[in-house]
């Protein structure tokens, strides 16, 4: 029964595909009609095509824990000596795979929708089904017609040809379901904006639907970004942790398009205003989720990478992109005059401080967005082949976030539809006078401080002293009460903090990183700054499907004196995998407060020494502190969100 | 009237995005049918372009590269790669290789990187290259039509581009092109 598997995979997916057709017309004909039954064919439709796929899904990972290489996608990316965590991350570590997870993440959502948002009006619950359907419809579609991941191969190798080594990683198993989970959540949104469209309705009970699934999308693609470029610092050997590649651009846009969703979500809730904004914020962070997929599989920009090249799949992406984004639009430009703006507001207040984190978030958005396919524009307009590299978006992308950051400390204090600054001046005083003090601090214990780096420090401490003041001031912490605030603002609270640290993490990398390179025999010193690196010794030590060189470094902090305060081994290790031949670098790093300690042994031999990398790293660690306090804080304003939900499923449930 | 003209140009303003998206849309069509591993250079057959770039730190002072040290007579190999492109990594062991394996020497062009860095990318996983010359503007990149790192090209003993690979090397396009090919072209 077992062997047959695949195919009752195969079967699945048909189901789900046929399901969704139905689920995508349907209900949108009920809704149309005004027929409740046909209408209530989406909650049904939905829960069907969620256990379908969860059960496709179901299949292909038992295919991979049992290394079935009958399985065409098994044999190309399994192997059965891969320890078990990489046979399963093994699942969505390929083409074929992570589209299945992709299906899975949308219907589940979309089956989710269905069994919680019994409070929804009908006719808005099944229209949003039913765009949630379509667009598996066009998923599925895609996976079975030009990417089954259940196609066998006759005869069956005996063994598989392995996943790539780079991917086989903690950090990097977990980095594409976050993607997804962030990626497709984005869907639920959208879905909601195109149902709101054809309602011809916003209001602040819509907003309260959609905040929640903004927020937890937004969460999910805050951790899998943090993840991957958590993964590129220690793996790729270089400390380095984001490289303005194309791949990574592709989740840097939703993510910048989605925190201005997420925050004029709030305008429409509170002041029921910015409601075309929000609508097309909807509709552009799920198009540029799309985008980031076609460009990550269609092969137009990825010459340069690891993902198969196949214009059958990138023609039928991009059809299924025209479809959605342009079908998607075309209803805003018909329908959104029906949405007319109803809370007004001054230039000063908190809208406008919102509308100002809006412009330049979508600002960076299009820059990026700009970088990314400028290659691709002037090809296909001169022909002339160029690339655009991190020194672009360096230049680009970092002076918007400048006064995003600034704005970003003073937009909280003020209050809805109209204030003034002229009162804040003290306060506007206080934190100037903090940052001001802690650059003079930077510049007293550091040396060789270039500008910008001091006014990244500046500006880093600006933000989290003006939101570390704000809630002191609304907690009245300040005048010895404790004011019991709702949860979504000691929420922001966190996830501002968070991205102050992000600033001060990356501006410490930048401007203070020290770093020594040289070949090392056994017994040999260097030093840096405070610490000394010492090789002891460098041995070949066996893995479960690799080899690795490991070197023992003995690193020392050292006292004034040259004493050591502490001494610590590093081992950091090169591994070398048979099953495909490659050489992967795991970097030994000791975290501290203040700073990383980083140490690479790379290729060479006893006679002539080892290539020896070692860094100091000072607030690096803060990037990913920062980045966790982001997902946190979005989570704590998450669950008020949930608690908040008006509670009328239980009494529905009790009349029938 | 001027009301009227107001509320038309409120409904058009709403088509804006939707203009927008033709635009891309369009853009990355035509993106599409150019399938960039399918391009052939403009190069090909012609000389190496005029270039005379300094040497990587860490490494004889006179071991970059220029013009004239693809024209000694022999065939080369001429690898464009930089630390800060993740395929060049994957890519690096096969580079080794080829160079063993061809017996051709291996030239780099270490293309906009920071040379602490690239020597550092050497360092750790191995030097397979006879010169590396330091492009750190781009500049002789440009020139040699370079638009994704890595790229292989292989040069003739007097100085011509006679084959480009394009993305970074696999087994296959080693042991069922560039392999035959050089032995071809050392045949001639």
């Amino acid at each position: 029964m077992t062997e047959l598997l695949p195919e009752i995979g195969t079967v699945f997916l048909c189901l789900a595909l046929i399901t969704a057709i139905l689920s995508g017309l349907v209900p949108q004909w009920g809704a149309l009609r005004g027929d409740a039954r046909l209408m209530r064919f989406a909650d049904s439709g939905a829960i069907v095509q969620g256990i379908m796929i969860a059960g496709a899904f179901g299949v292909l990972t038992h295919a991979f824990v049992v290394s079935d290489f009958s399985v065409e996608t098994v044999a190309n990316n399994s192997h059965t000596l891969k320890p078990m965590l990489y046979k399963i991350s093994g699942v969505w570590g390929n083409h074929e795979g992570s589209l299945v997870l992709w299906v899975m993440i949308l219907t589940l959502f979309g089956a989710a929708v269905a069994l919680f948002g019994q409070s929804l009006p009908l006719s808005l619950r099944a229209r949003v089904l039913s765009v949630q359907s379509l667009v598996a419809v066009g998923f599925l579609s895609f996976t079975i017609f030009t990417s089954n991941p259940f196609a066998r191969l006759d005869p069956a190798p005996i063994e598989g040809l392995g996943l790539n080594p780079l991917l086989q990683d903690p950090g990097l198993a977990f980095h594409p379901p976050f993607l997804y989970l962030g990626y497709v959540g984005f869907s639920i949104a959208f879905s909601f904006a195109i149902g709101a469209l054809l309602e011809g309705k916003v209001d602040a009970a819509w907003a309260r639907w959609v905040k929640p699934w903004t927020l937890a999308a937004w969460i999910f693609l805050t951790i899998g970004i943090a993840l991957g470029s958590w993964w590129a610092y220690y793996e790729l050997g270089w400390g380095g942790f984001w490289f303005w590649d194309p791949v990574e651009n592709a989740s840097l846009l939703p993510w910048l398009m989605g925190t201005a969703l997420l925050h004029s979500v709030i305008v429409v809730e509170r002041r029921d205003s910015l409601k075309r904004w929000t609508i097309l914020l909807a509709i552009g962070t799920f198009s540029l989720s799309l985008l980031g997929t076609f460009l990550v599989r269609s092969g137009v920009l990825t010459s340069v990478h690891a993902f198969a090249t196949d214009p059958e799949r990138g023609v039928f992406i991009l059809g299924f992109l025209v479809a959605v984004v342009g079908g998607s639009l075309t209803l805003y430009a018909l329908r959104a005059g029906k949405l007319d703006p109803v809370g007004l507001f001054a230039p000063i207040s908190r809208e406008g401080a919102l509308l100002i984190n809006n412009w330049f978030l979508v600002s960076a958005a299009g820059t990026v967005l700009l970088g990314t396919l400028y290659p691709l524009f002037l090809d296909a307009l001169t022909g002339e082949k160029i690339t655009v590299g991190p020194p672009f978006f360096n230049a680009t992308v970092l002076p918007i976030m400048v006064p995003l950051a600034l704005a970003m400390a003073v937009g909280p204090w003020l209050r809805w539809r109209s204030d003034q600054l002229t009162g804040m001046g003290g306060r506007l005083g206080l934190i100037f006078g903090i940052a001001a003090l802690a650059v003079f601090a930077t510049v007293i214990l550091t040396t060789d401080a270039p500008w910008w780096g001091l006014a990244g420090v500046g500006l880093g401490v600006w933000l989290i002293a003006g939101t570390g003041l704000d809630w002191l001031r609304r907690t009245g912490l300040l005048r010895g009460g404790f004011a019991k605030l709702p949860r979504s603002v000691h929420g922001m609270t966190l996830a501002h903090i968070g991205f102050g640290l992000v600033i001060l993490g990356v501006v410490g990398n930048t401007g203070w990183t020290q770093e020594e390179q040289g070949l090392m025999k056994v017994g040999d010193k260097v030093t840096l700054g405070q610490y000394e690196f010492a090789l002891e010794g460098v041995a070949v030590v066996p893995g479960p499907n690799y080899r690795a060189q490991q070197g023992t470094l003995m690193v020392s902090k050292l006292d004034s004196g040259g004493d050591a305060v502490w001494t610590a081994p590093f081992r950091p290790e090169m591994r070398h995998y048979r099953d495909p031949v490659q050489t992967t670098t795991e970097a030994a790093i000791k975290t501290s407060v203040l700073r990383d300690l980083f140490a690479v042994v790379g290729e060479g031999n006893h006679q002539q020494g080892f290539a020896v990398r070692v860094y100091v790293k000072p607030l690096v660690p803060w990037i990913w502190t920062g980045a966790g306090l982001m997902a946190l804080g979005g989570l704590l304003s998450l669950s008020r969100s949930f608690a908040r939900r008006p509670r009328q499923v239980t009494t529905k449930e009790a009349t029938v | 009237m001027s009301e009227q003209n107001s509320v038309w140009r409120a409904r058009l303003t709403r088509f804006v995005p939707l203009a927008v998206f033709a635009l891309l849309a369009s853009a990355l069509y035509v993106g599409l049918s150019l399938n960039p591993k399918e391009i052939p250079s403009a190069l090909i057959d012609k000389p190496v372009p005029q270039f005379d770039l300094p040497a990587l730190v860490g490494r004889d002072a006179d071991s970059g590269l220029s013009t004239a040290d693809l024209h000694t007579g022999d065939l080369a190999i001429v690898n464009v790669w930089a630390s800060w492109c993740v395929p060049c990594r994957v890519e690096h062991p096969l580079l080794k290789r080829l160079a063993a394996q061809s017996g051709v020497p291996v030239h780099g062009l270490n293309y906009k990187d920071r040379p602490d860095n690239a020597r550092a990318f050497l360092d750790e996983l191995g030097d397979p290259f006879v010169r590396v010359g330091v492009d750190a503007s781009g500049r002789a990149g440009i020139d040699w039509g370079v638009y994704g790192v890595p790229e292989t090209f292989i040069i003739s003993g007097e100085g011509t581009i006679l084959h480009k690979h394009i993305g970074p090397l696999t087994d296959q396009a080693i042991d069922s092109i560039l392999l035959p090919f050089l032995a071809e072209a050392q045949g001639k």
